[in-house]
């Protein structure tokens, strides 16, 4: 196992010990430093693996809570509520992915996106399941006091990442990871030297699709109301893509640091700019893409005092 | 009757539609980027056919010859100061940048104008025409009419002006457009510009017709994209035919199905043209 990668576990491993120290604020927080991390995980396997610009986090995010929310209201619990989701994400991501990732660059991109804006109008219209727009309410997971339940929900999504965080370096090491970095390099080449190149996306997407939906199905019962405008919500697809641009795309250790970093400038924006905070996430954005396209990783601090030589 | 009524719907539709799209279609053909902040430009062309109209009871095709200009030159400045920065980067780059862009630009409208639908109501109302039980009100005609009219005159100044066929000549080869002293970074530039002044247009003919509100530019992207993938890029006929196809899907589909599943039925269509015939109605295959 490279340096990285242990180094990425180590730093999950003391991300559980947040709840020693922090209070409800701090696990809430944690709580979607986790899920953020999920989303971003999952969305390298196949935007920083597989080099395709997937923008169907929201839609599997939104599908894992309405599937986990639809199934804990019908009385399964937490576990197998979120076990189906995945499962059923994994597969229908599959049979999908075989279709839309004959798709290309610009084409599978916004493809990937108006997977979303489909899935919100059905989840819509199938009131009598979702209840519509009207919102889905989810029971109450126990009666236990709310520091318990806070407790109990960061644990769960602390698992959740643990378990895509070694998802994702299985994949990197595996002939699926090797078969995918191909894919990014050179496609057409890849195929033709017989690589499955269709079935090795479609495992991809399935799976980065699964982990996102058990994420959603466990932010479902955590706040225990969703409707579609919240867990379709299109920048659930962005962030994660922020996030490991942030980091570092393709390398897990960054697109996870990522995600931690870009919470902790979510919420001190959200703090003080309630009005224009998707505004100030657009400057964000732009400069980090005009002045840091590789990413964080990439900032060298010995070059700001160093003038830098052109060649 | 009906049938009649839904075709006539359909092409007062398409025209819109191929109006919006045309804009979109152009930059992402000669710059292969997919221009995210379109939507949000249709709606801020709206709200300035609504406040000119509000303020100095500017007509909306009044509003059109100051949305052109003022909207090519926002474009001309973006391209200049920021897309061609990192026009060369991989798709992704582009896309969340463009993204970036219309975060502010969305939420800057939100903030300004609040999320709240507005309606241009003209005083006095036009009425409408009818024709053996087939209505068709005035200022949507009037609004297909300026809609067509663009698209002709796009057409125009890309077969005939020195700078159109620059742009074609970017569009087909950019290196070889170089060799023959093409000046590629401001042709860009003036891409994105007329792509910008087009949906600027597009949503001066939007406020005509339907209630604005900064939450519906996604909407408006939406449309662009299918679009354009159903004509084939960056072609002017291809938007048309795009246009025309969507419009008439769209309106027997809801006619037949309700309009609640718009989207799914447009993304069905999506879909089905991007598996079968990925080049569009009348693109070519190769020539993205």
């Amino acid at each position: 196992m490279s340096r990285s990668n242990i180094a990425l576990l180590v730093l999950i491993a003391c991300v559980a010990a947040l709840p020693l120290f922090g209070g409800a604020y701090a696990l809430r927080l944690g709580t979607i430093a986790c899920m953020y991390a999920v989303l971003a995980l999952s969305w390298n396997v196949v935007g920083g693996f597989a080099g395709y610009p997937s923008f169907a986090t929201a839609a599997f995010f939104g599908f894992g809570a309405y599937c986990g929310g639809v199934l804990m209201g019908k009385g399964f619990p937490l576990w197998a509520a979120a076990a189906v989701a995945g499962l059923l994400a994994l597969v229908s991501a599959v049979a999908l992915g075989a279709v839309l990732l004959r798709l290309r660059g610009h084409y599978f991109a916004i493809a990937s996106l108006s997977l979303a804006e489909v899935l919100r109008e059905v989840v819509n219209n199938a009131t009598d399941l979702t209840g519509g727009g009207m919102g889905l309410n989810i029971p109450l997971a126990s009666g236990a006091g709310v520091m318990a339940e806070a407790t109990f929900f960061f644990y769960a999504m602390w698992g959740v990442m643990l378990i895509t965080a070694l998802m994702v370096i299985v994949v990197a090491n595996s002939k699926l990871g090797f078969a995918l970095n191909c894919i990014r390099q050179n496609e057409t080449a890849s195929s033709m030297v017989g690589l499955n190149t269709t079935l090795a996306k479609s495992i991809a997407f399935g799976l980065s699709a699964c982990f996102v939906s058990v994420a959603g199905g466990i932010y479902a019962a955590w706040v225990h109301y969703i409707d579609p405008s919240d867990v379709f919500d299109i920048l659930y697809s962005v962030k994660p893509i922020v996030m490991a641009l942030m980091g570092g795309l393709g390398s897990p250790l960054g697109v996870a640091c990522g995600a931690f970093m870009y919470l902790g400038l979510e919420e001190v924006v959200w703090r003080n700019y309630t009005h224009i905070h998707t505004g100030v996430l657009g400057v964000l954005i732009v400069m980090l893409l005009l002045f840091l396209p590789h990413g964080l990783s990439s900032l060298r601090f010995d070059r700001l005092w160093r003038r830098t030589k052109h060649v | 009757m009906q049938a009649v009524q839904i075709l006539i719907n359909a092409l007062v539709l398409g025209s819109l539609y191929a109006c919006i799209a045309i804009g979109f279609s152009l930059v992402w053909g000669v710059l292969n980027v997919i221009n995210l902040i379109h939507g949000s430009f249709i709606v801020l062309g709206a709200y300035l056919a609504f406040g000119l109209y509000q303020s100095l009871h500017l007509s909306p095709w009044y509003a059109i010859v100051v949305a052109a200009p003022v909207f090519f030159v926002f474009g001309y400045i973006v391209q200049r100061l920021i897309l061609n920065r990192v026009i060369t980067a991989p798709v992704l780059v582009t896309l969340t940048l463009t993204f970036g862009l219309d975060l502010i630009l969305n939420n800057a409208m939100i903030y300004f104008f609040t999320a709240d639908y507005r309606r241009l109501t003209l005083i006095p109302p036009l009425g409408s025409v009818s024709f053996e039980g087939v209505v068709v009100p005035v200022d949507r005609l009037i609004a297909t009419a300026t809609a067509l009219a663009l698209t002709g005159l796009l057409y125009l100044l890309l077969r005939r002006s020195r700078v159109g066929r620059a742009i074609v000549a970017v569009r087909l080869d950019r290196d070889a457009a170089v060799l023959m002293g093409v000046h590629v970074p401001s042709i860009y530039a003036v891409a994105f510009g007329l792509g910008a002044a087009l949906a600027g247009c597009a949503g001066v003919l939007m406020a005509l017709i339907f209630p604005i509100s900064p939450l519906t530019s996604t909407a408006y992207l939406g449309k662009a994209f299918v679009v354009c993938v159903l004509g084939g890029l960056g072609s002017v006929s291809g938007a048309l035919a795009g246009g025309m196809l969507l419009a008439l899907v769209e309106s027997v589909g809801s006619a037949f199905f309700g309009p609640a599943h718009a989207t799914t039925l447009s993304f069905l269509l999506l879909i089905i043209f991007l598996i079968l015939r990925p080049q569009g109605l009348v693109g070519r295959k190769g020539f993205e």
